[in-house]
């Protein structure tokens, strides 16, 4: 008998390439929130949380071809267990040929056939998020050209506010200031069973201390923002942390934005891949 | 009381699988708590991914909620890291709902599926911050409730647990809640703790260890199980509920927010079970059968999918492929729009035959993997002494279907060491192994047989109930045996099950009031989570049983005598003592009994005792096979497909020498 349900294919691996993707293939591109008690599950709980609220949308996703179909969902940067964000990103494939969206789940799926489909779009941010958990909940949504790379190939650093505990405010401001000044700092971490070392400097773009109203009162959180680059391989806060001296501990983290750099400048992923000409009109924003 | 989330969060970075401790389940209810309501905590006494997806515990919490003066949150066992972390922050046991401490609850419901959790069930109540003993509890400690199979010999929980509800749930639990509710009523120090217990035990179905006391004879044999003071009943009758088509639950299934096993939608088509497979627990105590209308599960399936968004949904029962009119219920589902073309059903319990599998291939159109079958015994003979009437023909029949539909991959479940078992047919499982792949050869270059290999364990009001279990060096010595005997075939795969796990399940089945004290050491030498393997150790349980002077030779190898008193003779199933010893006989006689649904009654008490019927649409047994309904048995172990002769097959002719089979008809090469 078939056993749990298979996740969703490139969760961790590149988007599934599709170079002849037919024209009736569209594809979105969602920015979520993940906040509260849902930020203690995984990236592919995530996926799967996706992959049902999707089914019950009624939206015409796509599916791959072959042995085992699984709808084209391509998710972006993994964000570790016990982080917070507010800009998570999630590509979708819909099919918006007749035959395909006239046979979804959903009540009304005759709107998403042909050209149909960009008047719905405003409504996805408040219909996905009343079919997602609470604490996900999606902010906007915009179209992507076709031939967008992925969002894991595409996202160059990631913005952070990072709650850490077990120092004193000067100690701390301190520490920035010597990592930002070093040439390397070298940190290991575990991979495949071994420890490895690593050059935490060339990733952290940006690091500053930000003053708070408890800053004087012990064993309260001190606030950092920090910018790390997601290439060679995204680094996490807590191997920030550990650049910034083992005593640390981090209490909260929260990924703020992912970001595009192409041609100097840093650009929001939902504001990079849409037709020409059409941007803002998709990149409906959710008041919330 | 105040949520705890606020302590717990700190602690979730540091343990595995943290999303075990958030709940947020879809379908989930958050009350409020208030003096209107008995508060009930559904504890699930394993990890959180294994009990979620329980239907039973699901059911009573949907039932609860709806009522106006009851309220239910639930808990699941936290792994051993986590209740480290819990108990170093100095943290009780929560619920996953509002977080809220296990004493903020009036009653902690268990629900017992295995045996093997009874060591948890102890950590819990601990953990719960109250008084592990039942009789060291005070007026205000909330009531320990447990439910479930397992419930059916309460005797090895009866130290920790305040009250039993035997069978079904559903209305039982309605009627404990009202008693809790008048107790509840009360001043606290105008309570009696006694008094709740005797208005309890008053409730059919309810059965109240603390009133009922164990009598044993010098040789420390028991002789039987009285009540303490009149007016307690002798003997306590299980619950059924006669229709349950009055039950559509859960009508709000839980979807969890992280992976659970059986992670799909559920909608159990009937309950109980007639087959009358004699090793079979669960077959004996939950009769009669009571299917669902089609109607309604239809119903269910189609707003279970939409409501929830799975993809896949389990027809459940004790035998999915049994229920009247399946193939037109499955067609019903799979060729629903509604549903869109990637919904899948499946049958997670298959009958081996291949009409069976023909309806297996027409619903798993998206996935297909593996197979699995049951037949449980490796020789026709054996199959008649556990009466699962599995003929040769419709075996390798549904294998050869299975393969021709392109599976590629079948799984076939037996257990050793059952009654009357002889080396030839632990072999013959083998044997058995290695014909399927050759079927398979048939259809494809590259097949997989996985045979997988459990020791049995014989259950309570079970036709079995008096059969010594074999010992761990002798499931060792026929794993051993068998694994030899597949050496070298190509394809076939044993996998076998922990005999020494199956000596600590004999302990807990079988064993009377005095193994709790047994639990209690192990519990106390750390040995939580006894039915992971990487947690189990037999020799915390051998060294409990020493320092109590018991032994696993008298509690689990011994067969009992016929008249001897057993120490669930004050529980009721419904089945007469008379009709189990019978069946028992006609076992060691080899002689198989036909599934009583389609044909006469036997009269083993289930129905007539409590004035209730089977609920079956189809008054005849169901197309293809019908196993052993209306069959020839006389050549049920006719192989109707010729096989090459080799060495497996010669190794179990030389065993075959000590045994002949009375039914044999001697064809199997």
């Amino acid at each position: 008998m078939s056993g749990t349900a298979v996740p969703a294919q490139g969760v961790d691996g590149p988007a599934p390439s599709a170079p002849e993707e037919p024209s009736s293939v569209v594809r979105l591109r969602i920015r979520f929130a993940k906040q509260g008690k849902v930020c203690w599950t995984s990236h592919r709980d995530v996926a799967r949380m996706w992959e049902r609220a999707l089914r019950r949308s009624g939206l015409p996703v796509a599916w791959s071809e072959g042995f085992s179909p699984h709808p084209l969902l391509s998710f972006g940067l993994a964000l570790p267990t016990g982080c917070a964000s507010r800009a998570e990103y999630l590509d979708v494939r819909l099919d918006v040929s007749p035959t395909v969206a006239a046979g979804g789940v959903g009540p009304d799926t005759d709107p998403w056939v042909g050209d149909g489909w960009t008047e719905k779009v405003s409504e996805l941010p408040e219909l996905l998020s009343a079919l997602l958990p609470a604490g996900v909940e999606v902010q906007a949504t915009a179209a992507v050209r076709h031939g967008t790379r992925s969002l894991q190939q595409d996202v160059t650093s990631c913005s952070w506010e990072l709650e850490v505990l077990g120092v004193a405010t000067e100690k701390l401001a301190e520490r920035v200031e010597r990592l930002l000044d070093a040439p390397s700092i070298t940190i290991r971490r575990e991979r495949k069973g071994r420890t490895v070392e690593d050059d935490l400097r060339p990733s952290v773009l940006a690091l500053t201390l930000v003053p708070g109203a408890n800053d004087a009162i012990e064993d309260t959180p001190r606030c950092l923002r920090a910018e790390l680059a997601t290439h060679p391989r995204g680094v996490r806060p807590g191997e920030l942390l550990e650049g910034l001296g083992a005593d640390l501990v981090l209490a909260r983290a929260c990924r703020t934005h992912q970001w595009i750099e192409r041609d100097g400048a840093r650009r929001e992923p939902l504001d990079i891949g849409e037709e020409p000409g059409a941007a803002a009109p998709h990149a409906q924003e959710r008041a919330s | 009381m105040e949520t705890l989330w606020g302590r717990i969060e700190p602690l979730l970075a540091s343990v595995t699988k943290p999303a075990r401790y958030i709940g947020g389940e879809q379908g989930a209810t958050y009350p409020t708590h208030g003096d209107g309501e008995v508060a009930w905590l559904l504890v699930y006494p394993d990890t959180y991914e294994i009990g979620l997806p329980n239907q039973g515990l699901q059911i009573l919490y949907e039932i609860l909620n709806e009522r106006p003066d009851a309220l239910a949150e639930r808990s699941y066992a936290p792994w051993i890291d986590m209740e480290a972390a819990m108990r170093a922050a100095g943290l009780p046991l929560f619920s996953v709902e509002n977080h809220l401490p296990a004493r903020a609850f009036d009653v902690l419901a268990f629900n017992l599926s295995a045996e093997l959790v009874y060591t948890n069930v102890v950590n819990l109540i601990d953990l719960a911050g109250v008084a592990v003993r039942a009789a060291e509890r005070s007026a205000g400690d909330p009531l320990v409730v447990a439910g479930g199979h397992c419930a059916f010999n309460p005797e090895p929980l009866a130290d920790f647990v305040d009250a039993f509800v035997l069978g079904d749930g559903e209305e039982a639990v309605g009627e404990v809640n009202e008693v809790l509710g008048s107790w509840l009523a009360e001043p606290v120090d105008r309570r009696d703790r006694r008094g709740l217990l005797r208005d309890l035990a008053r409730v059919e179905g309810v059965y109240v260890p603390a009133l009922y006391e164990p009598h044993y004879d010098a040789a420390g044999r028991l002789v039987g199980t009285e009540p303490v003071e009149p007016g307690v009943p002798a003997t306590v009758d299980k619950r059924t509920i006669s229709d349950l088509a009055e039950w559509p639950y859960p009508r709000r299934q839980l979807v969890p927010l992280t992976e659970v096993v059986h992670d799909r939608l559920n909608v159990e088509v009937f309950r109980g079970c007639t087959r009358g497979c004699r090793f079979c627990q669960a077959g004996m105590i939950t009769r009669p059968v009571r299917e669902r209308p089609a109607a309604q599960v239809r119903e269910m399936v189609r707003d279970g999918l939409e409501r929830t968004g799975y993809d896949e949904v389990a027809l459940t029962s004790l035998s999915t492929a049994d229920f009247s009119g399946i193939e037109g219920t499955v067609r019903d589902i799979i060729e629903d729009p509604r549903h869109g073309e990637r919904v899948s059903v499946s049958l997670p319990s298959l009958r081996v035959d291949a009409f069976t599998v023909g309806t297996a291939a027409q619903i798993q159109r998206v996935r297909r993997t593996g197979l699995t079958f049951a037949p449980e015994g490796g020789t026709w003979r054996m199959r008649q002494v556990i009466n699962k009437l599995i003929t040769e023909e419709d075996l390798y029949s549904a294998v050869d279907a299975a393969f021709s539909q392109g599976w590629r991959r079948v799984k076939l479940y037996f257990l050793i060491g059952l009654p009357t078992e002889q080396d030839e047919d632990v072999l013959g499982i083998a044997e058995l192994g290695r014909r399927c792949v050759e079927v398979g050869r048939r259809h494809h270059k590259s097949v997989t047989v996985v045979a997988s290999v459990g020791g049995f364990v014989p259950k309570p009001h079970t036709p079995f109930q008096w059969f010594g279990q074999d010992t761990v060096a002798e499931l060792a010595r026929k794993v051993r045996l068998l694994r030899e005997a597949a050496k070298g075939a190509k394809g076939l795969t044993i996998r076998w099950h922990d005999p020494e796990a199956s000596a600590a399940e004999g302990i807990a089945s079988r064993g009377d009031r005095r193994v709790g004290r047994v639990i209690e050491r192990v519990w106390r030498a750390g040995g939580t989570f006894q039915e992971w393997s990487e947690r189990f150790d037999l020799s915390l349980w051998e060294e409990a049983l020493a320092a109590e002077g018991l032994s696993l030779a008298d509690i689990v190898h011994r067969q009992r005598d016929q008249h001897e008193a057993l120490p669930w003779d004050h529980i009721s199933a419904g089945l007469h003592r008379d009709f189990l010893f019978e069946d028992w006989l006609d076992a060691i006689a080899e002689k198989g009994l036909e599934d009583c649904r389609w044909t006469p009654c036997y009269d083993c008490g289930a129905c007539t005792g409590f004035g209730i019927e089977h609920v079956v649409a189809a008054a005849v047994p169901p197309a293809g096979g019908s196993q052993g309904t209306g069959q020839d048995l006389s050549a049920g172990d006719r192989v109707p497909v010729q096989f090459t002769a080799t060495a497996t097959a010669s190794a179990t002719a030389t065993a075959t020498a000590s045994r002949v089979p009375v039914a044999s008809g001697g064809a199997t090469s």
